[in-house]
Parts: structure tokens; sequence; C-alpha cells
């Protein structure tokens, strides 16, 4: 009995640090956001706040041009996402269903190109989209993302189980290949376009390396980089407590996003280690 | 499912049809193709291609065969990033397996406080990198940051986190380490395999003590998962720029400049294309080199059930 309790205590213990290592950034974050600029510098600093200072957020929203960023955010995201969904639900549905000359090549492609990283090819691509002069406009950041290499293997595994007979039945009843994939195919590979599609969004709203090297000025940035600034304008007091209220106005939707849908967004992830 | 432009019957009486069933896998792969024929193969060669040449974007490009190679391999400053990235990888791939394996079995079971502490160990890996640096720049600031407040009460000198030639290139991994932790933890507790109860139910029996239980039997499962990861983390901490951009800037002087930063430096900010290039085709390498031991390796040893 006794070894056991120590055993639970040892446990408590361990969750309890655990949790604390991931809890305080966040607490300290938001801490130091409602904080006045000679509160952040005292020492020791404060653990709590009495008269929290909400105008640190209204500070932060006018640092920069929240809105820009924001709209920029948005229009990149959502150009990602449906082009995506345009290149590869056809192109998981070609090489799930048909056999042509070429498609081992074709898929061998795919596959090589899950490991080519950004950060290897980013200058090239940077010296492609100037010729093409897309530099600084809202092309230079969705067209490279514009497919998905993953979402393409992953889908077409999908595809291959769904059962032929179903597809045969269709045929019987002259169903059209495109009324086909749209009424059978793309409904019962429904949760894994969802997966794919959550996955792009996260992975794009967050992105700061393309924006970083291939914008040279603020027309298209996005908020990831346009937050940066906030430390730049700032950098002359640098006011942490600002920097963290525009933070905390960043991070909030995300939160919130990740409280409601977190069983969605953690299958999501862990979906991408079975590949 | 491979036969169905025999089977339509219709097809043989409309040519045009014929071609167009012919056609239609080629059309549905075009999009895709052509996004990562422009934007992802053609760029690695035009890469090889450029790194012979000496060219700043603006001026004719004059082909120098490989002296951008040469001048690279005698470069002090290129062998100090890959230095600085090789040491880098060495901090953040084992700290994120050792931890993330641990931290799995401990949590593995599906209780509530098990849940919430996968939960919000996995928020720091979807919040925008950005973000996070922000808040641990503040925390580890040298004169108000909470770190060294807390380490004056148990006597410990400051340290100068990020701003120290010893401790930046450290300071950097501890942050990635902390932000992608729980997506380490997650792809381990989600593995195919699982950790199967029965094996921890059959130690149990046999009253053998939980290490020789987690070496002889929960490694061993986990281990098709534990490779994947440490490709996974292998290369993501070679193409390190994020953190390094945002946090240091590669400083102080170029304590943390890796790889990946030291490219973006020679071609956006020197302008040296054909050299950056070149440096680009050793990462290539490197990368390359990697994926191809990790298929090598997974064709034969790991075990799978």
């Amino acid at each position: 009995m006794k070894k056991i309790s120590i055993l639970k205590i040892g446990k408590w213990l361990l969750s309890a640090v655990l949790f604390l290592i991931f809890f305080i950034p966040f607490y300290w974050m938001a801490l130091t956001s409602l904080e006045t600029t000679a509160q952040t510098l005292q020492t020791p600093p404060l653990f709590f706040v009495l008269k929290p200072q909400f105008e640190n957020f209204v500070t932060a929203f006018n640092a920069i041009d929240y809105l820009h960023y924001f709209k920029n955010s948005v229009i990149v995201t959502a150009g990602v996402l449906i082009i995506q969904m345009v290149t590869v639900v056809p192109a998981a549905y070609a090489f799930a269903r048909y056999e042509f000359v070429g498609k081992g090549l074709l898929f061998g492609l795919v596959l090589a190109t899950t490991m080519i990283p950004s950060q290897l090819v980013f200058l090239p691509v940077f010296l492609i989209l100037s010729k093409m002069g897309l530099i600084n406009t809202y092309w230079s950041l969705i067209l490279p993302q514009a497919a998905s290499a993953f979402g393409i293997f992953m889908l077409r595994q999908n595809f291959m189980q769904v059962p032929k007979d179903l597809i045969e039945a269709a045929r019987m009843d002259k169903a059209g290949e495109f009324k086909i994939v749209f009424q059978i195919m793309i409904p019962m590979a429904r949760s894994t376009i969802v997966t794919l599609a959550l996955l792009t969004f996260i992975s794009t709203w967050n992105d700061y390396f393309w924006v970083k090297v291939l914008t040279t000025n603020e027309t298209v940035r996005t908020l990831s980089m346009g937050m940066t600034m906030l430390r730049e304008v700032e950098s002359g007091l640098v006011s942490n407590n600002i920097v963290m209220a525009g933070n905390l106005i960043m991070l909030v939707p995300v939160i919130i996003a990740f409280i409601l849908a977190q069983k969605q967004i953690l299958k999501a992830f862990a979906y991408t280690g079975v590949k | 499912m491979t036969k169905k432009v025999k089977d339509q019957p219709a097809m043989k009486e409309r040519p045009g049809l014929v071609i167009w069933n012919k056609a239609l896998p080629y059309i549905m792969v075009a999009p895709a193709m052509i996004i990562f024929a422009v934007f992802v193969i053609y760029p690695l060669f035009y890469m090889i291609y450029v790194s012979f040449f000496n060219w700043n974007m603006i001026s004719e490009m004059k082909f120098v065969g490989l002296q951008n190679y040469t001048k690279m391999f005698s470069d002090k400053t290129f062998w100090q990033a890959l230095g600085n990235t090789v040491i880098y990888v060495l901090m953040y791939v084992p700290a994120s397996m050792i931890l993330g394996t641990l931290i799995a079995v401990f949590i593995q079971k599906s209780t509530r406080l098990n849940k919430i502490l996968q939960n919000i160990m996995f928020l720091p890996y979807i919040i925008s990198l950005v973000s996070i640096s922000f808040i641990w720049m503040w925390m580890m600031n040298y004169d108000k940051g909470l770190f060294n407040y807390v380490l004056s009460l148990f006597g410990i000198e400051a340290v100068n986190w990020l701003g120290g030639s010893d401790t930046a290139l450290f300071s950097l991994a501890l942050v990635n380490v902390w932000k992608s932790l729980g997506y380490y933890v997650l792809i381990i507790v989600a593995a195919p395999q699982g950790i199967p109860g029965y094996l921890y139910e059959a130690a149990a029996l046999d009253r053998s003590n939980p290490v020789t239980t987690f070496f002889k039997a929960t490694l061993p499962m986990l281990s098709p998962t534990l490779f994947y990861l440490l490709l996974m983390g292998i290369i993501a901490a070679f193409k390190t720029f994020d953190s390094v951009s945002i946090m240091t800037s590669g400083g102080p002087g170029n304590a943390t400049d890796t790889i990946v930063y030291e490219l973006y430096k020679q071609g956006f900010v020197s302008y040296r294309v054909g050299y950056a290039s070149a440096m680009g085709v050793a990462l290539m390498v490197i990368v390359g080199g990697i994926s191809i031991f990790y298929f090598a390796v997974l064709q034969k040893r790991v075990h799978y059930q």
C-alpha cells in the first residue's frame, strides 16, 4: 500500500512539473501584457497584477497595421487551401484509380517531392518568381505551396480503399467519372480531406519562412511577419508589455480554435506520423 | 480499377471519347505536377546550374566552373555555419527523442490528467514560431528576464541566454525542443503499433522491472516510429532558419549562423547568388544523403510486428 501511494505522489509531482513547464511561458506572456512598462522593469518581477493595464492592447493594436497583415494572412491561407484542393484531389484520384503510361515515374516524383524541404529551394524559387514578375504579389506566396505531395500521397491511399464494387455499381448506373468523384470518392474520403485542410491551414497561417524570403516589402506580408514589426516599432524602448499584448492578440484566436477542435487537430497531426 | 477504358462499350463508338479517356488521368495530375515541376524539381536543377556562375541577380551571369565550391570549402564562415548546424542537430534531436519517448511512456494511459498534459504540451506546436520566440526572448532577457531572476534566487550568476556566444545556440535549441516536444509525444503515443498493454501485463507477470520492460519491450515496439521521428528531426534541425532569423540573426558574431541562414545571407543580403547556390547544393547532398540512408536502413533493420 505504502509503495503505491509514494508512486502516486511521484506521478502527480512529475505531472505538475510538466504542466508548469508548458504553462508558465503562456502565463508570463499574459501577465506581462497587463503590466505597465515600469512594472516590467522592476526586480523582483511581479507574479500577478492588481491593476491590469488593458490599454496595452489598444497600443499594440495601433502599433502595427494589424488589419492589413490579417487580411493578407486570410487571402494567402484561403488561396493555398482552395488551390490545393484543385490540385491534390484530382491527382490523388488519378494515381489511385487509373493506369497510364508514366504513372510510376510521376508518382515517384511526388514521393521525392515530400523529401525536398522548402529551405533547400527558396533561392531559385525566388529567382523564378521574380522572372515571372510575381514578387510582392499574393501569387508569390500561394503558388509555391499550391500542391501538397503529402496530401496526394495520403488521399491516394484513401481513394484506393474505396471498394471497387461501389464504383462498378455506380458505373452500371451510367454515372460519369465526375459524378463518381463527387458523389462517391470525395464523401468517402471526407475525413482525410478535412485533416489535410486543417494541416495546410495551420502551416500556412503560421508560415514565416516563405514570407520572409519571398517578399521585399510589406504589401503582401502576413501576420507572422507583420508581428516582427511589433518588436521593431517598440525597440527604442523594448516595451515588452506592448510586445506581449500584441502577441496575445495574435494567440487568442489560435488558442480558442485549439480548445474547440483539439481532438481533430491532434488526430490530424498524429496522421502525419504514419506515412 | 484499371481497365475502365476497355470496359466501357460506349467508347468504341466515339473515337473522341477514347482520346478523352486516355488523356483524362494526365489532365487530372497535370496541375499538381506542374506546380512540383516549376517550384520544386526545376529549382533544384536551376540551383545546381547557377552554382557554376558568378551572379548578383542584376549583372550578366559569368561562368566560373567550380570556383564557388572551392571558395566554399575554404570559407571559414561556411564551416562555422555547418559546425553550428551539426551542434544544433546534436542538441535538438537527442533531447526531443529522449524526452519525447519518456513523456509518451509516462502519459500513454488515457486518463483525464494525461489528456490535459498532452494538450498543453501540443499547444506550442501549432502556434507561430514568431509568437513563441517573443515569449522566450522576454523570459531569457539578460537584465529583466524571468529565468535570470529565478537563477538569482539560487545564487546563480545571470546567464546571457541569447546574447552569449557560448549559450545562444543552446538557447535556440531549448526553445525549439519546447515548441515541438508535444509533437514527438503525440506521434509516439499514437504510434500504429502502439505500446501494447499486453506487453506490460506479460512483463508484470514476469515481475521484470520497469526499466527492463522499457528496453526489452517498449523500445523495440516503437522503433519504426522513433526511426521516422529521428529522420524528421534531423532534417528539421538541418534546415533551421526561422528561429535564428527571429531571435538572434545569426549572432552574436556568427555563433548561431546555420547553413540555411548563411545561404539566405549570401543570397539575399550579399547578392552572391552563385555562391549561395553552391551552399544549397551542399545542403542538398546532406539532406539527400540522410534520406537515402534512412530508406536503406528502413528496408532491413527496423522491427516491424
